[in-house]
């Protein structure tokens, strides 16, 4: 394939391998690089990334995974909304899954509810057209990758006045979180790999305070095997010269300045939540968005009355520690015991992207046998 | 019914659309098969039509020393897809489910389930080519059966084929029988059948000129076993795709088996069609594909047996059966193209699209 194979070139793999090898080695000590993303999780682990790297270097899985750090409370609520008669509950493929208190959306749309997975609210949207007597509600939720296209959708129902749709807003916003672990008192990082998709949408401005404030380098990084390396490689390349700063790997898809159309959609339609709860982490300042009052007719929160339940994660999950990087998801006491991918209880289990079901399918029982 | 019957004057469906009459075990019942299943799967002049096939032991006696029998049910949407239908589907998977356990396909059943309201052209479609599949790949549909259901109480049609051959004496395929040193080959290009459903759905709004690879594979099987008789294992790759058939066989033989990514063969289209919606091709679905364990003495044998084959003109050795570890046996990894190494697992449910 045109433009991808270039990113996954094993020649100039091995190269940026050996360089980054003499850069550890130059620093010395063991360094605790932090991808924020999902995206970049799966990355690594698809393409056995981690195993390519010296034993120096440990690769910390964040929580750029939206779907993994959806509160218990929030899909409970997913649920009252579905479960409502008339209701056409729309959502992204792998929200499907996630473990309410009681059950799944999956289990649910089994025991009748109708609920569709989507590839864009656009598709929710036009269901919503074509069932004008049905209530239709879209399950929005990601950070600012999937923050717009939201909105937009928001902004085309206002325009065409289609009254059956609403939606369930999920939408998170990274920098918040990342303040949040940089100034928890545990910190173990030396550096980040910046989200890509976010980013190309916020641009780099908002990342300023990790290098500035926290001395931390953070090199924005594409989602290609190679994208990755060359990444690492420039936090370590920052260590190494005693700089902290805001890199932007992937420029070929991230503008500095993001994308201005894409955030006045977002600034229109949304508001900052004063707080808003993570799976895993707890409750967050400013770290979810809800739709403005101007817009209240689609906010599926105003519109089915839903309380805002908070429901805590189970006693025994060590997600928390896992996403700051202070245990590996192999050193979780329930991990692949009580917690596996077809029962998760922890956050990191559910999705594709969350570090545990990532290490659970690709590779944890390789990485617990040499722990062992 | 048995509609191996000759001799008996054929009756006609004079409506457009399946009703539940049709169901009903009268007249209109007996038209509905006559007209769309006895006219196109042969036989329908002279001998009444009996509630059971009768075969000659003979007919099995000639090609073994034991029976294999086996039934799956079709239920997929939609009915008719780029590369096939729920007919040929139903024939070719039930013929494959044989052929991979040594066995030389020779009868199958047909049951159908057909929701009120289909048109009975369609019927006439499908049931023409479940012939037509049947007839290229030298078995016959000996018996059958209709029923008629309300609407909402199936999804269109499905069907249920079950089917029955003989396997040669001496022929001993298992699951368990994979041996370190053996290597691994596939006959052509993985994925293709998942990718086609998935888009033939339309609710993805992607065109692919991609194409189920459904079809029977006895023919090539018989070749491929008569110049490689050592072979370990054969696995058609269906749901799960060949991720799952390589860990069933892992998990079975207590091996581990390694697959090398550059060395999969996969079609560029679904290569980017999996990238576009996160999917993994590893896991695609497939109907015309085998996983095949050979002995490494065999291999060269096998692989040029298949290339030799129309359904085998794409085949490669993808991988190697390796030692399984002391503790933990049965993984199977990937050498990425990357240079990586992966673990590749069973999944957990299907694959779901991912978010971002």
């Amino acid at each position: 394939m045109k433009y991808v194979d270039e990113f996954r070139d094993r020649d100039k793999a091995a190269i940026l391998v050996r360089e980054i090898g003499a850069l550890a080695a130059c620093i010395g000590r063991q360094i605790h690089i932090m991808e924020v993303c999902g995206g970049h999780t799966h990355s690594i682990f698809r393409y056995g990334v981690e195993g390519m790297l010296p034993s120096r270097i440990e690769l910390v899985h964040g929580p750029g995974c939206p779907v993994c750090v959806l509160p218990i409370g929030r899909v409970d609520a997913c649920l009252g909304i579905a479960e409502q008669p008339g209701v056409i509950f729309t959502t992204f493929g792998d929200a499907m899954r996630v473990p309410g208190s009681r059950k799944s959306l999956m289990q649910a749309k089994a025991e009748g509810a109708d609920i569709r997975m989507v590839y864009s609210p656009l598709d929710a949207l036009a269901i919503a057209r074509a069932n004008p007597e049905r209530e239709v509600v879209f399950f929005g939720l990601g950070f600012e990758t999937t923050m717009p296209s939201t909105a937009l959708t928001i902004l085309q129902a206002d325009r065409e006045d289609i009254a059956n749709f609403s939606v369930f807003c999920n939408h998170i916003t990274i920098v918040p979180t990342i303040r949040a672990i940089l100034e928890s008192p545990d910190l173990e990082l030396d550096g980040f790999l910046g989200p890509g998709h976010v980013s190309m949408v916020i641009g780099t401005a908002p990342y300023e305070f990790i290098a500035r404030f926290h001395r931390k380098p953070m090199v924005i990084a594409g989602f290609e095997p190679l994208d990755i390396l060359q990444s690492i490689w420039m936090v370590l390349k920052q260590i190494k010269d005693g700089r902290a700063e805001i890199e932007n790997q992937y420029a070929r898809v991230v503008p500095e300045a993001g994308n201005a159309a894409a955030l006045r959609a977002v600034a229109q339609v949304y508001e900052l939540r004063e707080f808003f709860e993570w799976r895993g982490l707890g409750s967050i300042e400013h770290s979810g968005v809800q739709l403005r009052a101007e817009y209240a007719r689609f906010d599926a929160e105003r519109k089915f009355a839903i309380p805002n339940i908070s429901i805590a994660d189970p006693a025994a999950c060590q997600c928390g520690e896992v996403l700051k990087g202070l245990i590996k998801p192999w050193q979780c006491r329930l991990f692949g015991s009580a917690c596996t991918p077809e029962t998760p209880l922890g956050a990191l289990m559910v999705s594709s992207e969350g570090a545990c079901a990532a290490y659970h399918q690709y590779g944890g029982k390789v990485q617990r046998a040499e722990t062992a | 019914m048995n509609i191996l019957s000759e001799g008996r004057r054929l009756g006609r469906v004079q409506v457009p659309t399946v009703t539940l009459a049709h169901g009903g075990g009268g007249k209109a019942m007996k038209d509905l098969i006559d007209d769309v299943f006895v006219g196109a799967f042969g036989g329908g002049a002279g001998v009444p039509l009996e509630d059971q096939a009768r075969l000659a032991l003979s007919a099995f006696a000639a090609h073994g020393d034991r029976l294999a029998f086996t039934t799956d049910s079709f239920v997929i949407d939609p009915l008719f897809f780029p590369g096939g239908d729920i007919g040929k589907l139903a024939v070719c998977g039930t013929i494959n489910d044989l052929a991979v356990g040594g066995a030389v396909p020779l009868y199958l059943s047909c049951a159908v389930i057909v929701e009120e309201g289909v048109a009975v052209d369609l019927l006439r479609r499908v049931a023409s080519s479940m012939a037509e599949a049947a007839r290229a790949a030298g078995v016959s549909i000996v018996t059958g059966d209709t029923k008629v259901v309300h609407k909402g109480a199936c999804d269109k049609l499905f069907v249920t084929t079950t089917g029955v051959g003989a396997i040669p004496a001496g022929r001993e395929l298992g699951v368990h029988r994979a041996q370190p040193g053996d290597v691994v080959l596939v006959n052509g290009l993985l994925g293709d059948h998942g990718a086609a459903i998935l888009a033939a759905r339309g609710d993805l709004a992607l065109e692919t000129p991609i194409e189920s690879d459904c079809a029977a594979l006895n023919g090539l099987i018989a070749a491929l076993l008569e110049s490689a008789p050592g072979i370990r294992s054969l696995r058609d790759a269906t749901r799960g795709g060949i991720a799952t058939v390589l860990n069933e066989i892992a998990q079975a033989s207590r091996v581990s088996i390694e697959i090398d990514e550059a060395a999969t063969p996969i079609r560029e289209e679904v290569k980017a069609f999996c990238e576009i919606l996160g999917l993994d091709p590893l896991y695609l679905a497939n109907e015309g594909k085998i996983v095949a364990i050979v002995p490494r003495s065999e291999a060269e044998a096998a692989l040029a047996a298949m290339r030799a084959h129309p359904l085998g003109a794409a085949a490669r050795i993808i991988g190697e059966v390796l030692p399984g570890g002391a503790s933990d046996t049965g993984r199977v990894s990937m050498r990425t193209v990357f240079g990586g190494r992966r673990i590749v697992d069973m999944l957990v449910g299907e694959q779901l699209p991912r978010i971002c």
